[in-house]
């Protein structure tokens, strides 16, 4: 019996050659017992039934699977969207949350901390710790803080603290490097409830069996609606979680490519080399010294210049490929699907999207199943404050495809005025989907 | 097999003094080597060396904005490597750093160049002891001696096997936390001092927080010595002279001589 692709890493936490622990001595006894507290728990009936419990009457999964027919034949493709968009808190961080916390409880510990990029994880964890009476901060970047302005008063909303992290690149990074400092001072009464499959072992292990719902979910509802499995598997990656959770669900499926979308600002594994940070080894971007650089990405959720280690060993193997879109390509795309199937993406989700739609020659006639991370509500602000008046309609067509789907970064093209026709191979002429 | 770093530090100990480890972060001004041998002058047993990393972890306002300053000049592993070629201090050189910056540069590259530079020791605290394959050959090959990092909380058995593979001395860390000075400094560094010396022969070092010179004495007390970082980094960083630098550490010098 061959072992499985996305199984559990050894016993240093690696898979292949990325992944372990390298964190101070202060923290190896928190993450030892992390390792086994989880072990534990997710052995155990009562504490699944619990989490089952929560994941259903209160985030409301299953999450839909739905098949958008307009955005799909305007690209010539079958497209059927995982709607992680609609769990309560609006993603999928919902799900790798309430597990974390109900370990928390399980652990003895008060308190957590959590970084978080967009805040979505952060609104996530402000709600589980509302739900379960824990003591909450979040760390986030400067940054961030500015342009979601919302999520952060949600989460003070929730009665979670939010501390500024004012250093570096004043995003995602650094949110995460100040988290870790408190959890070297509280360790023994905080639990770090870090937001993505990235972290010392067991965490991205943890994190991707804690989103496993979304992919097992989606296999069964692809079959129940397709009759098969998808030809492809799409999703966006920033430290990894939704993408590890719903190729999970069909990395033993070897017919099924699985495709990460990274940003091209903070491309780790298309841009990347490996390197050590936050606690595992795995694809960085760094400049030769081994200094970390500062990502830049429209999307705060993605803004961040490592990935989770598990998915540097799918790169390894060639399970996975990882391809890097655009800025630009990722605002045609939210205003893409906005348009044609009034479904508002986050901007970390129409990464994956974006990538779909650039590849859609290559596509043709394929199903096509994308992880739709998030819903935009978060993000509407700050793309009203891009687009302006023009609220996108210049944006609603489509570009030309790619040169080569393998070419990792591709400038976007200019942007096409409203009323351009083009035809792109099989996709039909693409006007503004919906003409003003 | 005793290593330079840890032979130096026994016979100073087991002379009857306090060993006294002061640090500067390298590259942080044009006269951070000034620095330096202002602290070897004031009476320093030893000295750390920082290597600034970009996202230093276990570091406090203090460190990170002197790693900062440093990066900012342009300073890189090399730079500071290169410029303590040209130094002879007469103590033992301890290099602290982050394990990205030795694994970019490959393990076995950075452990001879270290050396090369006259480096006795080195401390990467984000490598603990499960992942010491991943650097010690390396480190061990080149003569170079890993002090490992013990903390409060690490329970008897791995107490007892950091000491075993620790080498040059032991480095106790006084608190839970990051760097960084503290007003004051609890129980706790004296329970795991006295724990530590329970626990091995090898020299014991106590860091993190120390901040005056009676703050030295008593954490040096119950261990071999400690070590003093953020004292002298926020000083130089708000202009300190490197005499004065080096004042500050002879009136740390002379209040672990007193105790
Ligand atoms: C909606 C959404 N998708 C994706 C991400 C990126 O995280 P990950 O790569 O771990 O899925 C975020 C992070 O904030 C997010 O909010």
């Amino acid at each position: 019996m061959t072992a499985p692709v996305m199984g559990e890493p050894d016993a240093t936490g690696r898979f292949g050659r990325f992944g372990g622990r390298f964190v101070p001595e202060t923290l190896m006894p928190a993450c030892l017992e992390l390792e086994a507290a989880f072990r534990d728990a997710w052995a155990d009936v009562a504490f699944r039934a619990e989490l089952d419990r929560l994941l259903r009457d209160y985030a409301g999964r299953p999450s839909r699977l739905t098949e958008c027919e307009r955005l799909g034949e305007h690209l010539g493709l079958r497209l059927l969207l995982k709607r992680e968009d609609l769990n309560h808190t609006g993603s999928h961080k919902i799900n790798n949350v309430l597990g974390q916390a109900l370990l928390t409880k399980r652990m003895g510990k008060h308190r957590v901390v959590a970084e978080t990029g967009a805040g979505q994880h952060g609104v996530a964890s402000a709600t589980a710790a509302a739900l379960l009476g824990l003591d909450c901060v979040v760390y986030m970047g400067e940054v961030d803080m500015a342009r979601q302005e919302l999520n952060v008063f949600r989460m003070r909303l929730l009665g979670t603290e939010v501390r500024p992290a004012s250093s570096g690149s004043r995003t995602l990074k650094d949110a995460v490097n100040e988290a870790m400092r408190d959890w070297v001072a509280t360790v023994e009464t905080t639990h770090y409830l870090l937001g993505s499959v990235m972290g010392p072992h067991p965490y991205p292990w943890m994190v991707r069996e804690l989103h496993r719902v979304v992919g097992d979910e989606a296999r069964e509802q692809c079959r129940a609606l397709t009759g098969g499995d998808p030809d492809v598997v799409v999703a966006c990656v920033g430290g990894g979680s939704n993408a590890a959770g719903i190729f999970a669900g069909f990395a033993e499926l070897p017919a099924v490519a699985l495709v990460g979308a990274e940003p091209a600002g903070g491309a780790a594994i298309g841009r990347g080399v490996p390197g050590v940070v936050h606690g595992s080894k795995s694809f960085l971007v760094q400049d030769e010294f081994g200094q970390v650089q500062e990502a830049q990405s429209i999307s705060a959720g993605l803004d961040y210049p490592g990935v989770g280690p598990e998915h540097a060993h799918l790169a390894d193997a060639g399970r996975a490929r990882y391809e890097a879109v655009t800025d630009d390509e990722v605002l045609d795309a939210f205003v893409m699907l906005s348009r044609t199937e009034g479904i508002i993406p986050a901007l970390e989700s129409a990464h994956a999207l974006a990538w779909v739609i650039r590849e859609r020659e290559a596509l043709a006639g394929r199903t096509v199943l994308v992880n739709l991370s998030g819903r935009g509500d978060k993000d509407v602000q700050q793309v009203s404050e891009i687009l302006g008046d023009d609220a996108g309609r210049s944006r609603a067509t489509l570009r030309g495809p790619a040169a080569s789907p393998a070419s990792p970064v591709r400038p976007a093209g200019p942007v096409r005025p409203a009323g351009s026709v083009r035809p792109a191979g099989s996709v039909r002429p693409a006007g503004p989907v919906r003409p003003a | 097999m005793t290593g330079p770093l840890e032979a130096h530090l026994r016979s100073r100990r087991d002379a009857g003094r306090k060993l006294l480890v002061p640090y500067v972060t390298g590259g942080l001004r044009d006269d951070w080597l000034d620095v330096l041998r202002a602290l070897v002058a004031a009476g320093a047993d030893a000295v750390e060396v920082g290597i600034p990393f970009s996202d230093p972890v276990m570091d406090g306002p203090t460190i990170q904005e002197a790693s900062q300053r440093a990066l900012d000049r342009g300073t890189t592993p090399a730079t500071i490597l290169s410029e303590l070629r040209h130094v002879e201090v007469g103590v033992p050189l301890v290099a602290m750093t982050y394990f990205n910056l030795v694994f970019r540069a490959g393990t076995e590259r950075f452990a001879k160049e270290a050396a090369a530079a006259g480096v006795s020791g080195v401390i990467v605290p984000d490598v603990p002891l499960e992942e010491l394959g991943e650097w010690a050959p390396a480190a061990d090959a080149a003569g170079l001696e890993t002090v490992l990092l013990a903390s409060p909380i690490s329970p008897d058995e791995r107490l007892a096997r950091l000491c075993a593979r620790s080498r040059g001395f032991v480095y106790g860390v006084n608190l839970m936390g990051v760097t960084g000075e503290r007003a004051a400094l609890g129980e706790r560094s004296a329970r795991l001092a006295r724990r530590l010396k329970a626990a091995t022969d090898l020299p014991v070092v106590m860091g993190f927080g120390v901040s005056s010179g009676d703050q030295a004495r008593a954490v040096a007390e119950p261990a071999d010595g400690v070590v003093v970082a953020s004292a002298i980094m926020r000083r130089v960083l708000d202009g300190a002279s490197a005499d004065e630098a080096g004042e500050f550490t002879a009136g740390l010098r002379a209040a672990l001589d007193a105790g």
